[in-house]
């Protein structure tokens, strides 16, 4: 099924944010993706942040730094998300793992340059948080607003990733396919 | 131009380029746990595809709780085992069978050189010690696996390093890949293959290189592969003895699937580890590490031997080295999991799991456990673990709880002292 992508933004400004932090090993055990629904970023180290929060609770998109998803293969991560309603992710870059598993459940994971995250986080801190975010696959173009002005950034996307959002995943993909 | 490891397998096995850049490889092993498994299973029965497609080529395993802790770890086990039997999977290792995958499989004879293999589980670049390409990856990926016997990968670039010089007595392969970890950084090698070369490499035992290429993913590498040879030969030669006429023949044609001499590579890295020291992890990342003795001193809660990266029999020979004749410090505890059955019933045989028990180890079966803060060891808020695994990250082996991540023979020294220790320095 093909998502809904964009939507109010949360900024998780930091590196290296991992998928244990995203999703501790101890919820694992859950054999659903409904039943991980409460414990998104549980146990995310960032100051500031509240996994319990309004802010998180409202978001459909997140804005991060570097080498997003780092660590366990878990696809639990990207589960996490989508049954928060996050379906897309921005970051400066991805952990390999991560960054299939989201395209492989037919969502975004975006890259932007540095320089572009920095102007997402300026114009977070200068709207106090509330900053809204439409993306285009098709254009390949995301639009950021708040405080009364905007800022849009192109980005790229492989063939194959297109083709897996549209699809709306890999199982559909290869199983068409192979 | 010649290829590298990774390109050889690639164009081995490349079963369609959907796309530019996008290669589609024919897998020859598909691994499967019980954690990342059942989602899969449910999944393909609820589009009504529970086939598989190949029940010799799919191994499957229940290791990450073992067994099982409470009613939810339980269905976990079930539906894997259920799923098992209905496919008559040839290869399904259970209670009393059962290890740690990444030290099970290989020890089966499983991974052989030139072989593509996936798993929903990070540390598969494990089995790229055999000259193999062996990718972690998420569920849907394991499921398209399992279903359909391929999955897509970007043609991955490949960073070399060569080890130069050799190892003192005392640091052993968890140093090497703790201090290449530090060099390259969580985020240096993502995207690519770490090849390893070298005489430091050359040297080292399949256990040894097991523990190497085990860590490739905690610098973000796809997998970490070895170049197949006599000690690779070996290894594998019980299972391997009917299909060659020698072990020459044998390494001759695992040869095809060493690097050529002119490959391209993404990056060339030469380290010298003549002078290195025993290393160990501080902070939240696994390439936060340091020398042993700058970290001298620092208090220990628990210590854990064991799991994917350092639980093999070499590692608890290292450790039972170090803790023969003394005894663990009455200020932590210590806990020590032989990886699988074999393991344990070799130390056994070798008085090392009595050395263990004399020292005031408990001894567990094989199980991830702790590693991951399952199971067997889950730390309390504020405490700190040295422990043979391969993550520190915040909360990894319990909320609150810090991880220092070290070599089984450091990890035996601090067990002794119950502060982190360099074992060579132990009176």
């Amino acid at each position: 099924m093909k998502k809904i992508f964009g939507g109010p933004a949360i900024f998780l400004d930091r590196a290296d944010i991992n998928t244990d932090e995203i999703i501790p090993a101890k919820y694992l055990t859950e054999v659903t993706k409904e039943a991980l629904k409460p414990y998104c970023l549980e146990d995310l180290k960032l100051e500031g942040f509240d996994p319990q929060g309004e802010r998180l609770k409202n978001a459909r998109v997140i804005i991060s730094r570097e080498n997003f998803g780092c660590g366990s293969s878990r696809e639990h991560a990207p589960w996490v998300f989508e049954v928060n309603d996050i379906h897309t992710v921005i970051a400066e870059s991805y952990a390999r793992i991560f960054r299939q598993n989201m395209f492989n459940c037919g969502m975004l994971a975006i890259e932007l340059p540095k320089a572009d995250i920095d102007t997402l986080i300026a114009l977070e801190k200068e709207s106090n948080g509330e900053v809204e975010v439409e993306v285009s696959v098709q254009e390949q173009k995301v639009v950021a607003r708040g405080n009364g002005r905007e800022e849009s950034f192109n980005f790229d996307i492989s063939p194959f990733d297109k083709a897996l959002v549209n699809a709306g995943g890999w199982v559909e993909f290869a199983d068409a396919r192979y | 131009m010649g290829q590298t490891t990774a390109e050889k397998i690639f164009s081995a096995h490349l079963r369609d380029e959907p796309f530019p850049g996008t290669k589609v490889l024919d897998l020859d092993r598909v691994l499967c746990h019980e954690i990342t498994t059942p989602v899969a299973i449910a999944d393909l029965e609820w589009r009504g595809k529970d086939r598989v497609f190949d029940n010799v080529k799919i191994k499957a395993v229940i290791d990450h709780v073992t067994p099982s802790k409470d009613s939810k770890t339980a269905l976990q086990a079930k539906m894997l085992r259920d799923w098992a039997r209905r496919h008559d999977i040839k290869d399904f290792f259970d209670i009393g069978h059962n290890g740690v995958c990444h030290a099970l499989f290989p020890e089966k004879g499983y991974i052989r050189p030139g072989f593509t293999a996936i798993m929903g589980d990070s540390h598969t670049c494990t089995h790229g010690a055999f000259g193999a390409f062996a990718a972690g990856v998420g569920t849907t990926d394991l499921e398209v696996g399992i279903l359909k016997g391929v999955c897509a990968f970007r043609e991955p670039k490949t960073i070399r390093v060569n080890l130069n010089g050799s190892l003192q007595s005392g640091v052993y392969a968890k140093d090497v890949i703790l201090f290449v970890i530090g060099q390259l950084g969580v985020n240096g090698a993502t995207d690519r293959v770490i090849e390893f070369h070298g005489p430091v490499v050359e040297a080292m035992s399949m256990d040894a290189r097991m523990t190497l290429c085990n860590m490739a993913i905690e610098a973000g590498g796809t997998c970490g592969i070895c170049q197949p040879d006599m000690v690779t030969v070996d290894y594998l030669w019980p299972f391997i003895e009917g299909e060659f006429a020698s072990k020459e023949a044998a390494l001759e044609d695992y040869s095809q699937w060493c690097a050529d001499a002119d490959a391209d590579y993404d990056k060339v890295l030469d380290f010298d580890v003549n002078a290195l020291e025993p290393h160990v992890t501080y902070g939240y990342k696994p390439d936060c590490v340091k020398p042993v003795a700058e970290m001298a001193g620092t208090k220990i809660d628990q210590v854990y031997i064991g799991t994917c990266t350092n639980g093999r029999i070499e590692d608890l020979r290292q450790a039972a080295a170090v803790l023969k004749g003394r005894k663990v410090s009455d200020t932590l505890r210590g806990i020590v999991s032989p990886a699988t059955p074999k393991i344990f019933q070799e130390a056994l045989a070798e008085g090392l799991i009595q050395i263990f028990m004399d020292a005031g180890f408990c001894v567990t079966n094989p199980t991830c456990g702790a590693c991951l803060g399952m199971s067997n060891g889950i730390l309390a808020e504020g405490e700190a673990c040295a422990s043979t695994s391969n993550r520190n990250f915040n909360g990894r082996m319990g909320k609150g709880g810090m991880v220092h991540l070290m070599s089984p023979s450091t990890a035996a020294a601090t067990a002794i002292t119950g502060v982190i220790t360099d074992a060579r320095v132990l009176k």
